[in-house]
């Protein structure tokens, strides 16, 4: 085996330009597929993270049927069992709990249907930095009794600091739910649509205005590795049973998934032309690696060497070339990518206001991911071993007498 | 013959059986011995190459059948062939068909290594026979290195690295100027003599056949005439 891999190794050197130039090759296409993989993977993580943190995180756990038509008769009735049962879990970095409904928001003269969202202060905080949205006023406390309300929203009304917002909805089983709230604070939502609606009260006083006290409509839950989110899943499905619904922001938020996967599928595609393009090029090599040899191979045949042999030095051949041309890929595109997954691009100008618009932070992330790494691996690794169909059909077909003769 | 390494019996290989059939060898009838140092004659076309051919398990015959000590060589696999090859034949190629990566001491030790020998062994034996065939000098040369000459003696000393029971030369001076085919006749019949080493050539060079103590002339795929000096 060492004496194979030894010739193996001087082989690839017989012709030096052809093999640069195929190493190369590999280098550019392993350094533009870690490039372009990166970032395309960073900015879904981005996308990903502000949607979920803008709106339903990671997974929510409902009462069964809840979120179909998100019907306020349909609240845990138990929250803290279900925490008790979440507070077990390894795998969970924490739980926010929220009771959401929509009710009618009046002034002296105007009103506005608006999403109320009854928050614990210090967990929806540490979820979504929601305080620090804070552009007057202040942030709710846990024994607050006031609310916040979005700049929008207070801007439509026309109320500011300490003027009462009256709400008027649907309470727990068909019951009135009327209230009147003084506003502690306004907060800006760089989402517009949220901007224009939204108001925040704590739980308690949720619960009182919609008359279901210790119910909440959702526990949000972030695990510790959103990789194993599918997991968790199943196990809490397990663990909570019928009663309950379990729903990852991929149930909950379709059209980023459709967003995310339509992207997907150019990157892909675009992935899939390059590596052709590649595979084309290590394929030719392979074949002229092999049509110039064919006396040779008739040689070693007839002197005594294994065809299997044959065959094992021509796959180290194109390994060693590939495996290089992989590695020094890497070490050229791992620098530029942890550099801006540490320092992401920011972007300025009309793309960085859409952005934001859209509650986005405008910046480029690349995501630094083994397994993005591994793909391009195990892609290189299958393109020469589809590159050795030719060789090693040939030399199983190989005819001494006629390979001899040159 | 008693000593006989080599039995050819009947051997025929014919192209295009089908259409128009060409018999490239019509029923060949041979028998080597071992010490031989022999050389198969005849005009281009005439069939010398592709009796060596089958002599060394690189064809397969029509019909008949080629016995090396005791075994059929044409009843064998393909792969039990590539075996008794390495273990039974050694082989010299008009062109020195040398490894061109390898030196001149690897292209004689890679044989053995195939064999499975250790390196030591392999190194000391490439080294033993360069010496023998007045390479000493240049052992770490690759074949660019070495003139035509020296590098069929390279081939020489690869082929009777395996300790095979016979050397198969297929024109083996065809390319070499007079000095180096000199050169190379002197030492494979120094190991013909000493060794006793079988060789077996195929040739139109007359400088081979005045040196052959057996001339095989082979024309239109027959043994014409089997002469013995």
């Amino acid at each position: 085996m060492k004496n194979v891999i030894i010739l193996a190794w001087r082989n690839i050197w017989r012709n030096k330009k052809r093999t640069i130039i195929t190493v190369l090759s590999v280098l550019f296409s392993v350094f533009l597929a870690l490039i372009m993989r990166s970032l395309q993977l960073g900015t879904y993580g981005q996308m990903i993270d502000s949607s979920v943190k803008l709106s339903t995180g990671y997974m929510q756990i409902h009462e069964k049927g809840y979120w179909e038509k998100k019907s306020i008769n349909k609240l845990v009735s138990n929250p803290q069992e279900v925490i008790n049962t979440l507070s077990k879990k390894g795998d969970i970095e924490y739980v926010v709990p929220r009771l959401e409904v929509f009710s009618l928001a009046a002034s002296d003269s105007l009103s506005k249907g608006v999403a109320i969202t009854g928050v614990d202060p210090s967990q929806e905080n540490r979820f979504n930095g929601l305080g620090d949205k804070v552009v007057q006023g202040e942030f709710l406390k846990e024994n607050s009794e006031g609310i916040l309300i979005a700049k929008g929203l207070s801007s439509y009304l026309k109320l500011g600091i300490n003027d009462t917002l009256v709400m008027i909805g649907q309470g727990y089983h068909g019951i009135n739910a009327v209230g009147k709230y003084a506003i502690e604070g306004i907060i800006k939502h760089a989402n517009p649509k949220l901007n224009k609606m939204a108001v925040y009260m704590t739980i308690p006083v949720m619960q009182t205005f919609i008359g279901a006290p210790n119910h909440l409509s959702a526990l949000l839950v972030t695990p510790k590795n959103p990789k194993t989110l599918e997991a968790l899943r199943a196990n809490l499905e397990k663990d909570l049973g019928e009663e309950f619904e379990v729903m990852t922001w991929k149930d909950m938020l379709p059209e980023v998934v459709q967003t995310i996967e339509s992207d997907n599928m150019g990157g892909i595609i675009m992935l899939v032309i390059l590596y052709m393009v590649v595979g084309f090029g290590i394929f030719g090599t392979v074949m002229m690696m092999t049509m110039e040899r064919i006396k040779e191979f008739g040689v070693l045949v007839a002197v005594g060497m294994k065809k299997i042999k044959i065959e094992l030095m021509l796959f180290f051949e194109i390994l060693m070339m590939t495996v290089l041309g992989l590695f020094l890929g890497i070490a050229l595109a791992f620098p530029i990518v942890f550099y801006y997954h540490k320092n992401p691009i920011k972007l300025s100008g009309d793309f960085s206001s859409s952005m934001e618009e859209m509650g986005l932070e405008a910046i480029l992330p690349f995501a630094l991911d083994s397994s993005s790494f591994l793909a391009q691996g195990v892609v290189i690794l299958l393109i020469s071993i589809f590159c050795l169909t030719y060789p090693f059909y040939t030399i199983g077909k190989l005819k001494i007498v006629k390979a001899l003769k040159g | 013959m008693e000593n006989s390494i080599i039995k050819i019996q009947g051997l025929k290989k014919v192209y295009n059986p089908d259409t128009i059939p060409v018999f490239a060898l019509n029923g060949i009838n041979l028998e080597i011995e071992e010490g031989e140092f022999i050389a198969i004659v005849g005009p281009s076309g005439s069939g010398k190459s592709t009796l060596l051919n089958m002599i060394g398990g690189l064809d397969s015959p029509s019909e008949g059948s080629v016995e090396i000590g005791g075994i059929k060589i044409d009843e064998l696999d393909s792969k039990k062939l590539i075996d008794f090859r390495l273990k039974n034949i050694g082989f010299v190629f008009q062109d020195y068909s040398l490894l061109p990566v390898l030196t001149a001491k690897e292209n004689v030790a890679f044989v053995m290594q195939l064999q499975g020998q250790a390196d030591q062994k392999c190194n000391k034996r490439a080294e033993e026979l360069l010496t023998a065939v007045g390479l000493q000098e240049r052992m770490n040369n690759r074949p660019a290195k070495l003139s035509g000459g020296q590098q069929q003696r390279v081939a020489v000393a690869r082929a009777l690295a395996s300790k095979p029971k016979f050397i198969l030369a297929d024109e083996p001076t065809a390319n070499l100027d007079s000095k180096s085919t000199s050169d190379l006749l002197d030492i494979m019949l120094q190991l013909n003599k000493e060794e006793k080493i079988t060789f077996i050539f195929s040739t139109h060079d007359q400088r081979v056949i005045d040196k052959a103590r057996r001339v095989v002339w082979v024309v239109d795929g027959k043994i014409d005439k089997d002469e013995r000096k």
